[in-house]
């Protein structure tokens, strides 16, 4: 956040990124179809910045996240972390890396060993990575308690004596345990309440700023995502659609999906929530093992022609870094249009 | 005057534990009027969806200890026996549960679960409960309900699936549609589906929904009224736009400040009410919200009562704090710019 206007060096680069999951059938176990829950994405992350990572469940946003962190493998494209070449390493060399790059994720509930105490929770990555002897360790790990706002006392409970909250705060811990440079955060407030969120928010804000962190924050909640991003990539069903400045974003959205995901986003006062335009999306997000033609989002949008269904429109630059990809832009002005229309042609 | 269907009269549920008496809830009223929306707002541990589930008579258990009266219609339903129960769960109060996901039978299929629902609380016979269930789908949205009924739930998304409950709890044409947290596991898009729908299904049923949430974003299109409970206790209880206009109560303006909203400039900071919920066993005492509250002072030790302050003598509050001092203080909080509450 504190890094507006002021991009530092590329962290991470994702260029072409792919990643299609096989459906296999019968005994021979042939690949009869493929999910491509990401394809074709290419974005840049700066140092010290957060990218919020925004669109329904099944937009594939998830599965970027994991593959950035090399959880899962890319089917094609690169991911080039502080200027290293990543998609193709074993396990091996990737395990120095597992260092720079960690996770938290959605569930608190599913995401920490119920067996395990918050200490060996927190704690086991450094062991894993031979940091410190046990002393300093234990030292760590609740110095990082309280950090995140827990008391170096939770060292020895188990993950159920713990509110969802709380759980969370710990998964923030042991990402935080390693001293990482990239932390991709996957829709880390969605299950808590939302004076519980607030709280979540503010402390990623203020470790950010104290570690130098970088984020990759995944959400579904255009609200959320708004105010911890610098910037924010917009996906639907495997591909990027508009990639703004965040604020940029809010005041003139120009993919329709985009203006309809802002709009779902629910307003706590009843005067404006009734006189305000609610786009309500039809239908679910289709499948991605067979995705439609063109523009994948057409089926469901009010402004789709027919052009939309044929051909794929480009990710163009709308000028000051807002990217979208819409054969009807909205919220963008004439003169930019035919600018930008000659430059896609030339 | 439309009829009322429902009158809490201070409900108290207490659950016995190793540790003592879990007061989950301690002394909620309300009523309930055809036609009408009531929201009820809180954060988890608030007592709202033990208060809903014991209206539909899921609590019972040995451990259970329950006061105060549930009148539907006029009839007790604490009173009544476990088997006079199940004629009312479902035929006349539907209930939807937050997690669409564990809440359909993963090896039965969706037509068969609706016509499970509706064969048992009619005679008929089980082409017909299949028709109607087909013709409920429609109802809800689901596109080729025909196809789809014979579909088990892994292949539906979270949305469908939740619209398949909704389908289920008004399979009997209920008066009252209890949903704790239908939207919580849902992505904001269908989330603006599902309001809208459980609002539509309403008028068409003829009913009266009972909409229990920890977002008051949620409720603010559709509520008449709105109960915001903390710690077992209904803390606020106005009329919506009066809750949303002059909320009382310091916890009510915590939970209006920490939303994230659009339609503002961004804050630096976001508003968070400090701590969490006490515990149920050994409740503070006097105010319960007083530990997180920036605004306590010594008189908050004795209970407040629930009563009105203001004008509109329908709105109830528990709060000491003079009504001046609320309008100079309260608007900070709500436009998210003070970090405390």
């Amino acid at each position: 956040m504190s890094t507006n206007g002021n991009p530092g060096q590329p962290l991470l680069e994702v260029r072409h990124i792919k990643k299609y999951f096989p459906i296999r059938k019968g005994v021979l176990q042939r690949e009869v179809a493929r999910v491509h829950a990401v394809d074709d994405v290419s974005f840049v992350v700066h140092e010290g910045e957060t990218l919020g990572l925004v669109g329904e469940s099944g937009c594939g946003k998830s599965t970027l996240g994991r593959t950035i962190v090399r959880l899962f493998a890319p089917t094609a494209g690169e991911i080039i972390f502080r200027g290293q070449s990543i998609e193709k390493l074993g396990p091996r060399r990737l395990r120095p890396l597992r260092r720079e790059m960690q996770m938290v994720f959605q569930d608190p509930y599913a995401s920490l060993n119920p067996r395990k105490r918050v200490g060996s929770i927190i704690g086991d990555p450094m062991k894993i990575h031979k940091l410190g002897n046990k002393q300093e360790r234990k030292a760590r790990v609740e110095e990082l308690l309280e950090t995140v706002g827990l008391s170096p006392e939770h060292y020895n409970r188990f993950p159920h004596e713990f509110s969802g909250g709380q759980r969370q705060r710990i998964g923030i811990a042991r990402a935080l345990a390693l001293r990482p440079k990239l932390v991709v955060a996957d829709e880390p407030v969605s299950a808590l309440d939302v004076s519980i969120q607030s709280q979540m928010l503010n402390l990623l804000e203020d470790l950010q700023n104290e570690f130098k962190l970088t984020y990759i924050f995944i959400a579904h909640d255009l609200g959320v995502v708004r105010h911890v991003s610098d910037r924010i990539a917009v996906m639907y069903l495997g591909k990027l659609v508009e990639l703004s400045p965040a604020e940029e974003l809010y005041q003139r959205p120009i993919m329709p999906y985009t203006e309809a995901l802002l709009s779902a986003v629910p307003v706590p006062d009843p005067d404006i929530a009734a006189a305000r335009e609610r786009i309500v999306l039809e239908g679910d997000v289709p499948s991605p093992i067979d995705p439609p033609t063109g523009c994948r989002f057409h089926p469901r949008c009010r402004y789709a022609t027919g052009v939309c269904s044929e051909i794929e429109p480009p990710l163009v630059d709308y000028g000051g870094g807002h990217l979208a990809a819409c054969h009807h832009p909205l919220n963008v002005d004439k003169a930019t249009l035919e600018a930008t229309r000659a430059t896609v042609r030339s | 005057m439309a009829e009322t269907l429902l009158e809490v009269k201070d409900l108290h549920v207490g659950f016995a534990t190793e540790d003592g008496v879990v007061r989950a809830v301690d002394g909620v009223s309300f009523e309930l009027e055809r036609g009408k929306v009531l929201g009820i707002v809180g954060e988890s541990g608030s007592g709202k969806s033990v208060t809903a589930m014991t209206l539909l008579g899921l609590t019972r258990d040995v451990n259970a200890r329950f006061e105060g009266e549930v009148l539907y219609k006029g009839k007790d339903l604490l009173q009544v026996s476990e088997r006079e129960m199940q004629q009312y769960r479902g035929a006349e109060l539907g209930m939807i549960f937050q997690d669409p996901m564990t809440s359909l039978n993963p090896v039965y299929r969706i037509g068969e679960q609706i016509a499970e629902a509706i064969r048992t609380h009619e005679s008929i016979d089980k082409r017909g409960a299949k028709k109607r269930a087909v013709e409920l789908l429609r109802q809800v949205g689901i596109p080729n309900p025909e196809t789809r009924v014979d579909d088990f739930p892994h292949q539906f998304s979270g949305g469908m699936r939740q619209r398949a409950m909704i389908a289920m709890a008004l399979s009997c044409n209920p008066d009252i549609l209890i949903a704790d947290e239908p939207t919580t596991a849902l992505d904001v898009t269908i989330q603006a589906q599902i309001i809208e729908l459980i609002s539509r299904l309403k008028d068409d049923f003829n009913s009266a929904v009972i909409l229990i949430t920890h977002d008051l974003g949620v409720v603010a299109d559709i509520a008449d009224e709105i109960v915001v409970m903390y710690a077992g206790r209904v803390v606020e209880r106005a009329a919506t736009r009066e809750l949303f206009y002059n909320p009382q109560m310091p916890y009510t303006w915590g939970l209006l400040g920490s939303i994230p909203r659009l339609d503002r400039p961004r804050p630096d900071r976001l508003h968070s009410i400090k701590g969490a919920p006490p515990s149920l066993i050994n409740a503070p005492p006097g105010c319960r919200f007083r530990p997180r509250c920036p605004h306590a002072f010594e008189k908050c030790t004795e209970e407040p009562a629930l009563e009105s302050h203001v004008q509109d003598r329908s709105h109830l509050d528990r709060c000491w704090l003079d009504e001046d001092y609320k309008v100079a203080h309260r608007a900070l909080t709500i436009s998210g710019q003070t970090e405390a509450a």
